[in-house]
């Protein structure tokens, strides 16, 4: 997608583009929501042709790609009908997320499948579940808090070969709407450090658990800090864009930037979570016992 | 006077009928909404229940609105609820967002799980050895802890009235204290 977003950045906002994934192989729940947010991001509707080979062509659309991107772009070439229920990887089709309700609908549609996928397929404790709903509303509910736009999640497993070796479920959520930056100039904080820009705006809510409405409201905020416990905790890996700088919480199997900067400049945030497949006797991977130590002791009383 | 509110019908009563998670800020802000009418419309000072054992998921957003914000207004200075809010039905990845946001706002509650109460959130070290103390053997006196914990009368005091100011513990103006909810033999 940074290629894409490289060939926008220069140009007008009202110029008509044209994206051509006639030569595409494959997509991400990623690129296929970042796409969508390309034609939020413009002014005037854009084009798209579609992946001439039928095998990419026909898994966008069981993805719901195409059904979403119809209402956003001009589409160009044969799309395929769209069937639902037909691709078992995909554990949430493209969905769009506007109101407080979608997330609700988001999180109940995940319900049943979720246990199956993360606890059946990926070897993940059966505590896993719960978390991952909750992270999945608290990535969502973002967009409906702080976005000004809507945007789109998509969760799928699939197997990650090349990095991994193994098979991870991964969550996309995008927006092309204010952003981080933005988002946190809304609140009256005074910004004494002189550098501030799209990294340090990353920073302080990814990393520092900052909110625009921490003003008067000190429980904002919490919602990316618990992300990153859930990551954390089931040795994922993390990464939001936003504007021009992307910030990467990095599992040992992964190598990536923490921190980039200078990227070229999209609107809004596109956050991407990746939960690996548990692999027994493997170290990276042993984190999954939820236990109940740390909680408060417990004694009976009358 | 106590207050059973089942949090799951509230949510379908005041934001929609399918809903069993209670998930996003909207969502809880609903939700606390309706509870307060209830404990304001009970109108003396209650010990109020709020029982999540039909609640399928719970998120960090949610669990800030309903339970750090029910406890925020416990304390308010203008115009604060009466009594003593509880949780039961909780499960470990409820008490994962409200064990969150608890800590985030230095905020502390007791929960009621299978007959078990338990302290959760912001307590230093020395008020949970006196609030446990008190739920093995209250109702109690200070006296009584004291000679358990073996400390001074002032001490125990001390961290007694604080844990009862902040609404952990009750006292029976009869020189006990107790664990908000538990009925017991005076000891």
């Amino acid at each position: 997608m940074e290629v894409v977003f490289e060939q926008l950045a220069p140009l007008p906002r009202d110029e008509k583009v044209v994206i051509d994934a006639r030569h595409t192989r494959w997509a991400s729940p990623y690129g296929l929501t970042a796409m969508l947010c390309v034609a939020q991001s413009r002014a005037v509707r854009a084009d798209f042709t579609v992946p001439e080979n039928p095998d990419t062509a026909s898994y966008w659309a069981r993805t719901g790609f195409f059904r979403h991107a119809a209402e956003v772009y001009d589409l160009h070439g044969n799309v395929p009908r769209h069937r639902e229920g037909q691709e078992s990887d995909v554990l949430l089709e493209i969905t769009p997320i506007v109101r407080s309700d979608d997330v609700h609908g988001v999180v109940g549609r995940i319900k049943d499948k979720s246990a199956d996928i993360l606890h059946g397929q990926l070897g993940l404790d059966m505590a896993v579940t719960g978390r991952f709903g909750m992270t999945l509303s608290e990535a969502c509910g973002n967009i409906v808090e702080h976005a000004g736009l809507g945007g789109w999640v998509a969760v799928q497993t699939y197997a990650y070969r090349k990095r991994l070796g193994r098979r991870v479920v991964v969550i996309a959520v995008c927006d092309a709407g204010i952003g981080f930056r933005k988002s946190l100039e809304t609140s009256p904080a005074p910004r004494a450090n002189e550098r501030w820009d799209d990294a340090r705006a990353l920073e302080a809510a990814v990393l520092r658990a900052v909110s625009r409405y921490r003003h008067g409201d000190e429980g904002r905020g919490q919602g990316l800090a618990q992300i990153r416990k859930f990551v954390a905790k089931w040795n994922g890996k993390l990464t939001v864009r936003s504007g021009s700088a992307r910030v990467a919480i990095i599992p040992g199997w992964d190598e990536d930037e923490p921190l980039q900067e200078s990227l070229p400049y999209f609107p809004g945030s596109q956050m991407q979570i990746v939960i690996p497949e548990k692999v027994p006797d493997n170290a990276t991977a042993t984190l999954s016992n939820s236990g109940t130590a740390g909680r408060s002791s417990r004694a009976r009383a009358s | 006077m106590s207050l059973l509110i089942d949090v799951g019908t509230v949510l379908r009563g005041s934001v929609c009928e399918l809903y069993s998670s209670l998930l996003t800020r909207p969502t809880g802000a609903a939700v606390r909404h309706a509870i307060e009418r209830q404990v304001v419309e009970v109108g003396a000072p209650v010990v109020t229940t709020i029982d999540f054992s039909q609640v399928d998921l719970l998120d960090v957003s949610c669990a800030d609105e309903i339970v750090a914000k029910l406890l925020l207004r416990y304390a308010d200075g203008i115009n604060p609820l009466n009594g003593y809010l509880l949780l039961k039905g909780v499960r470990e990845d409820h008490l994962d967002a409200i064990d969150a946001v608890l800590e985030k706002r230095g905020l502390a509650l007791v929960a009621w799980y299978e007959g078990y109460a338990e302290l959760h959130g912001t307590v230093e070290a020395s008020e949970r050895l006196h609030w446990e103390t008190v739920r093995e053997l209250g109702p109690v006196t200070v006296d009584r802890v004291a000679e358990q914990l073996g400390t001074t009368a002032l001490q125990t005091a001390t961290q007694l009235t604080g844990l009862w100011s902040r609404r952990l513990l009750m006292y029976d103006y009869d020189g006990h204290f107790l664990v908000p909810g538990m009925i017991g033999p005076v000891s």
